[in-house]
């Protein structure tokens, strides 16, 4: 196992209010990472920073290094395109482009100038399960597809870039049991190719999907290790009590 | 009892509300039938495709609608482009600290400015300053002017309706600021800012104080075109035909056909403003 992913000591403070305590993680290549804890623990906060996200808050304050490979995602050098294209994400409430399916998927692949012809767009749609729904539908406003297919179709977009990690801020939660079984699924089948980090909320989704679950309170990761572990074992009594739904 | 009295407060809420109602209507409907009826008259075709003859007693109002439109072109190049990147640097760029704050509460106080003020400034400005003469260019950069503040706060208006999670999408994929700006937040706003601007120019089009000072003639034998020269306009028309004609009882039904023809244009410019919405609204459904 390889690290993809790392943060280190990693400190972050929107408007002089600490969010991140020292933050210590590595994410696994081919692995799925759940983050999990109570709102306002910093889950967010943390995968937010793993693809610069908070480079437009201008009250965000980012102390320490992430670093993708050997590469620290926050040099000067790298253009901040160029780390969000190599990290990919999605986000909480499905939000595709106000254009066309096939243009959700072909506008990312355009503007870093990658090839955008119909073949590369069936593969992203294909890899998000989603071809066999809208492939006859190629033309049609995004809008109009289901919650669940939207989401499919934003897990799509960030697909076709390649990316070498997906970030995902608590996919399911705006979505029904049968849609959000069918985006774990392709979680599970994504995971073969990408490094996934997975903010969820939903002990059992983190139980079902992820290889590794770190436990988070106040700002810092409290506990982390193999998913079964940690939900079996846990170390730290406040772990514990998130998990057994005492606290949350 | 109790009952009787909640009926009878619900009765006098519901009436006084309906009743103001009413009554602004019923303004508002007389000024239509009046201008219609009295303007109606003087319709014809070809009211609107000659020029004034003998003293503006006679003939048509052809000048006066070339003026006009030509002038409200004018004032779209010169407000549009400008109104719109204002509002997005506003939106999208600047800090929202206390000088964007100020900078945005004197934007929103110039839509307040009476509009024989832009008159006066664009005199001093464009028609004397900068040389302009009193032209159809010195009006229709004053009339941009007055447009400004209303297409900047429209505009802003449409781009603060877009949620933060489409730019977050489109960041996500690797677009600069710029690009998800260009690509997904100006085309998502659109119907939102091309519904303000046409609003906007549409009362520019009925404005005469600017004009007044900067341009606008009383009379001009030549068909209007030239933008370094003095021009007609339907709305100064319209005043000096009912306040500064020499035989105003003669010339009267020329000015409500004139009224009519004024109205007719703001009219079909707000239409076509419902008309992007609603389209633009059909095709995201």
């Amino acid at each position: 196992m390889k690290t993809k992913l790392s943060a280190e000591n990693l400190n972050i403070s929107f408007a002089n209010k600490q969010i991140l305590k020292n933050v210590n993680v590595n994410f696994q290549e081919n692995e799925i990472t759940a983050l999990i804890g109570p709102s306002g623990c910093g889950k967010s906060t943390l995968l937010r920073s793993l693809n610069r996200m908070h480079d437009l808050i201008p009250y965000a304050d980012i102390q320490g290094l992430v670093k993708l490979e050997d590469i620290n995602i926050y040099a000067k050098s790298i253009p901040v395109t160029e780390i969000r294209k190599r990290i990919g994400m999605v986000f909480q409430k499905a939000n595709p482009f106000p254009k066309s399916i096939y243009e959700n998927i072909a506008y990312g692949l355009r503007i870093n100038n990658l090839p955008h012809d119909k073949t590369v767009i069936e593969k992203a749609l294909t890899e998000a399960f989603l071809w066999d729904e809208v492939k006859d539908d190629l033309k049609m406003p995004a809008h109009r597809l289901s919650g669940g297919q939207q989401q499919r179709l934003c897990i799509a977009r960030a697909v076709a870039l390649r990316p070498e990690v997906i970030l995902m801020d608590e996919p399911c939660s705006a979505l029904d049991p049968v849609s959000t079984l069918k985006i774990e699924e392709l979680i599970l089948h994504l995971k073969q190719k990408y490094t996934i980090v997975i903010v969820t909320h939903n002990m059992q989704q983190a139980q079902r999907i992820a290889d590794k679950t770190f436990f988070m309170y106040l700002g810092e990761v409290k506990e982390s290790g193999n998913t079964k572990d940690i939900f079996e074992n846990p170390k730290h009594e406040m772990t514990k009590n998130y998990i057994s739904g005492i606290f949350g | 009892m109790q009952h009787k009295r909640f009926k009878l407060s619900s009765i006098i809420e519901w009436g006084s509300l309906t009743g103001t109602t009413l009554i602004v209507c019923f303004f508002l409907v007389v000024i239509i039938l009046e201008i219609v009826f009295k303007g109606i008259g003087s319709m014809s075709w070809e009211f609107i495709s000659s020029i004034p003859k003998e003293g503006m007693t006679k003939g048509g109002i052809l000048t006066p609608i070339i003026g006009t439109v030509l002038i409200t072109l004018i004032t779209a190049a010169f407000a549009i482009p400008f109104g719109i990147c204002c509002a997005i640097y506003l939106n999208e760029y600047a800090e929202n600290n206390k000088l964007t704050r100020i900078i945005r509460a004197a934007i929103r106080n110039l839509s307040g400015v009476p509009s024989i003020i832009y008159g006066l400034f664009g005199l001093a400005l464009f028609v004397q300053t900068l040389q302009l003469g009193t032209s159809l260019l010195a009006a229709g950069l004053t009339l941009g002017l007055l447009s400004l503040p209303y297409i900047i706060t429209t505009t802003e208006e449409a781009l603060m309706q877009i949620p933060n999670s489409t730019r977050e999408a489109a960041l996500a994929v690797g677009a600069t600021k710029f690009e998800t700006i260009k690509d997904i937040v100006i085309p998502s706003a659109v119907p939102g800012i091309l519904t303000g601007v046409v609003l906007t120019l549409s009362r520019a089009a009925g404005e005469t104080a600017p004009i007044l000072f900067t341009g606008a003639a009383f009379y001009i034998s030549d068909t209007n075109g030239y933008i370094n020269q003095e021009f007609m306009a339907l709305p100064y028309h319209l005043y000096m035909l009912s306040t500064q004609h020499q035989s105003i009882e003669e010339v009267r039904p020329i000015a409500y056909g004139t009224a009519l023809v004024l109205i007719l244009v703001v009219f079909l410019l707000n239409l076509s403003a419902f008309y992007i919405r609603y389209k633009f609204r059909k095709n995201e459904n």
